[in-house]
C-alpha cells in the first residue's frame, strides 16, 4: 500500500538511483551483499589467506579438533579444514556464477525468440521447455552429470542445463508482454528488424526481473554443485570443495564432526546471502511485487 | 471445463514426447563404447560385445534405436540394469514405496509447520512473529538438505542417542520401528520445503485479507479470528493447494540425497547407486518415472485449482 503513496510524491533522480537507494534501505540486502563479497574475497585471496596447503597431507595432524592453531580443526588426511572451506570457496561460487551465466546465455535467446516470433516456433521452444521443466531440477542436473562423467566442468554444464527453462519460461513471458507495449510498437513501425527490438527494446526492459531470477538462481546452483560434488560428480578429490568434504565427513561423525560443521556452514551462509540479495533486489527493482 | 480439460491433455502428449527424446538422449552423452561398459569384466571377448551390440541395436540408426526403446517404454518396458540383472521396472516397482512413505511424511510435516506459519505470518505483518516465520523460512530454504541430515544425525544420533542414524524398517515390519527409522529423514526432507509453503501460505492470505470481502466481515463486527480463518483462508488455501502438489513432486529430488544420508533403501538411493554403478538404465528409469510422476501431479494440480475455484470453471 505504501507504494502508492510514495510514488504520487515526485522525487528526484533516475530510475536507477532511486533503486539504488530503496536497494540500501533494506538492510537484510546489503548485508547479503556484504556476506557474498566476503566469500567473493576469500575465494579470489585464497592463496594468500589460507593459513595452510588445502591439498598438501600430513600424517602426523589426523583428525584434530579446533584448536589455535587449526580453527576449524584438520580432516582424515590431516590437511586444515579452514584453508580448505577458504579454497572452496572457488569451487562454489565459480560453479554457481559460470552455470547461471550459461543458463542465461542458453535461455534468455530462447524466451526472447519464443515471445517475439510466436506462432510454431514459440509452441516448439515452450514444449521443451515444459518437458525440461517436467523433471525436478535435481534429478535432471544428477542424469545429466552421471552421463557426461564426474568433473566439475561437467557438473557446472549440467547445473546449466537444468537451470536454463526457467529463463526460457521467464524471458518469453517479459517478451510477449513487452511485444505489445507502445514503445516496440513504435520501434517496428519505424521499421526497426526484429533483432534489433529485441536487443535494443525488448532486453533492456527485462533484466531487472532477470537478475532477480540469476540471483536466486546463483543460490540454488550452489546448492547444485555441492549436492553433486557430495555424490562424487563434481569437484574429484583431492581439490576441495565444500561438498565432497561433506561426504568424507560422513565417515567420521562420531570421532571427527568438525568435518561436517563447518562446509555445511559455508554452504548455507553463501546461499543465504544470494537468496537474501534476490529478495533485496526484487523490492528495489520490481515495485510491483513489493510486500510479497 | 471439458474443454479446457481436453486441451491441457493435448498439451501434455507433445511434452511428453519431447521429454522421452531428451531423456533417450542422454545415453548418447555417455562417454565411450556403451558395450563396453556394459560387458564389464568380459571386455576382452568380442563375442560377447557382437551380443550385447546387437541386443542395444547399437549399429542400427540412431532414428530406430529411438523408436524401439519408445515402443518397449509405452509397453512399459524400462530396459534392463547393467548391474543388478533385473528388469528397471520392477526395481523401481520395488523402491518406490519407501520413498512414497518418507515422501507422505515429510509432506505432512512440511503442511504441519508451514501453512499454520504462513498464516500467523500474514496475520501478523510486519510484526515480530511475521519476521521470526519469514527469518526461519529463509533459513531453511538456504539449508542444503543433506547437511542439515547429517547435523541431524550428529545432534540426536551421536550426541543424544534418541533415534537410529541410519537404516530402515518397512511399515509392515513394525510400524514402531519403521517410523523411528524414518522420522528424521521425513523431518529434513519436510523441513527443506515447509519455507516455500510458509512463503506461499503468507502471500495467499495477505492477498485474501485486502479482499472487500473481508472488509465487509470486519465491517459487521466479526473477531479478527473468524475473519482469518473462515474468510480469508478458504479464499487463500485455492493457490496453496495447487503448489502443494508440485512440491510433493519436488519432494522427490529432495529424497535423493536425504535417502543417501540416512541409507534408506529408496527411489533415491536407487538412482545414487545407479549412478555409481554407472548403471545408465536405471538412471535413465529414475528420470523416466519421475517425469511421469511430475506431470501427473502438476495435472492433479491444475484439476484441483479448478475444482476449487468455481469462478475458473466457467472459463
Amino acid at each position: 500500500m505504501s507504494a502508492t503513496t510514495a510514488s504520487a510524491v515526485p522525487r528526484a533522480g533516475s530510475p536507477g538511483r532511486r533503486a539504488l537507494q530503496r536497494f540500501l534501505k533494506h538492510r537484510l540486502a546489503v548485508l547479503g551483499l556484504a556476506v557474498v563479497l566476503l566469500f567473493v574475497l576469500a575465494a579470489v585471496l585464497a592463496p594468500l589467506i589460507a593459513p595452510y596447503d588445502p591439498i598438501a597431507t600430513s600424517w602426523s595432524r589426523i583428525r584434530r579438533p579446533p584448536s589455535e592453531l587449526y580453527w576449524f580443526g584438520t580432516d582424515e588426511n590431516g590437511r586444515d579444514v579452514f584453508s580448505r572451506v577458504i579454497w572452496g570457496a572457488r569451487a562454489s561460487l565459480m560453479a554457481g556464477a559460470l552455470s547461471v551465466t550459461a543458463a542465461l546465455l542458453l535461455g534468455v535467446p530462447f524466451g526472447l525468440l519464443a515471445g517475439l516470433a510466436g506462432g510454431w516456433v514459440d509452441t516448439i521452444i515452450s514444449r521443451i521447455t515444459d518437458a525440461m521443466l517436467s523433471v525436478p531440477f535435481l534429478i535432471l542436473a544428477i542424469a545429466l552429470a552421471a552421463f557426461l562423467g564426474p568433473a566439475l566442468e561437467n557438473a557446472m554444464l549440467a547445473i546449466a542445463i537444468s537451470a536454463s527453462p526457467i529463463f526460457v519460461r521467464l524471458a518469453r513471458g517479459m517478451a510477449m508482454e513487452a511485444k505489445t507495449t507502445e514503445w516496440v510498437e513504435a520501434a517496428r513501425s519505424l521499421g526497426n528488424p526484429p533483432w534489433r527490438i529485441a536487443l535494443l527494446h525488448v532486453l533492456p526492459n527485462i533484466v531487472p526481473p532477470l537478475l532477480v531470477q540469476a540471483t536466486l538462481s546463483i543460490a540454488e546452483a550452489i546448492i547444485a554443485e555441492a549436492s553433486l560434488s557430495f555424490l562424487g560428480l563434481g569437484q574429484q578429490p583431492p581439490n576441495p570443495s565444500w561438498g565432497s568434504m561433506l561426504n568424507a565427513a560422513q565417515r567420521f561423525l562420531t570421532q571427527a564432526p568438525w568435518m561436517a560443521i563447518y562446509p555445511g556452514l559455508a554452504i548455507f551462509l553463501v546461499v543465504l546471502a544470494f537468496n537474501l540479495l534476490g529478495d533485496g533486489l526484487r523490492d528495489a527493482l520490481d515495485p510491483r511485487a513489493r510486500g510479497r | 471445463m471439458w474443454g479446457w480439460l481436453l486441451r491441457r491433455l493435448g498439451q501434455i502428449i507433445p511434452t511428453l514426447l519431447i521429454l522421452s527424446i531428451l531423456i533417450f538422449a542422454l545415453q548418447q552423452l555417455m562417454p565411450g563404447d556403451p558395450a563396453i561398459i556394459m560387458a564389464g569384466e568380459e571386455r576382452g571377448d568380442p563375442q560377447v560385445l557382437a551380443e550385447i551390440r546387437a541386443e542395444l541395436m547399437l549399429d542400427r540408426p540412431i532414428w530406430e534405436q529411438y523408436l524401439a526403446w519408445l515402443w518397449r517404454l509405452l509397453h512399459g518396458d524400462l530396459g534392463f540394469s547393467w548391474r543388478i540383472r533385473q528388469p528397471v521396472g520392477s526395481l523401481i516397482l520395488e523402491k518406490l514405496p519407501v520413498t512414497l512413505q518418507l515422501g507422505l511424511m515429510a509432506f505432512a510435516i512440511a503442511v504441519a509447520i508451514g501453512v499454520p506459519a504462513g498464516i500467523v505470518s500474514a496475520a501478523y505483518r510486519d510484526r515480530p512473529a511475521d519476521w521470526a516465520a519469514n527469518a526461519i523460512a529463509l533459513a531453511g530454504i538456504s539449508t542444503p538438505n543433506f547437511w542439515m541430515g547429517i547435523m541431524f544425525i550428529l545432534l540426536f544420533s551421536v550426541q543424544l542417542g534418541w533415534l537410529p542414524p541410519s537404516g530402515y524398517v518397512p511399515l509392515t515390519e513394525d510400524w514402531r520401528q519403521s517410523l523411528a527409522t524414518t522420522i528424521m529423514p521425513a523431518f529434513v526432507l519436510g523441513g527443506s520445503i515447509a519455507g516455500v509453503f510458509m512463503r506461499h501460505t503468507r502471500a495467499a492470505m495477505i492477498g485474501a485479507l485486502e479482499q472487500d470481502y473481508v472488509r465487509t466481515a470486519r465491517a459487521k463486527g466479526l473477531p479478527e479470528r473468524v475473519v482469518v480463518t473462515r474468510h480469508a483462508l478458504r479464499n487463500a488455501l485455492v493457490p496453496v493447494v495447487t503448489l502443494g502438489t508440485i512440491e510433493l513432486g519436488r519432494l522427490l529430488a529432495g529424497a535423493v540425497l536425504t535417502e543417501q544420508i540416512f541409507s534408506i533403501p529408496g527411489f533415491g538411493k536407487l538412482i545414487v547407486d545407479a549412478v555409481f554403478n554407472r548403471d545408465y538404465p536405471v538412471v535413465q528409469g529414475v528420470v523416466v518415472v519421475t517425469a511421469l510422476i511430475f506431470v501427473t501431479l502438476s495435472l492433479i494440480g491444475d484439476i484441483l485449482y479448478m475444482a476449487i475455484n468455481p469462478r475458473l470453471r466457467a472459463a
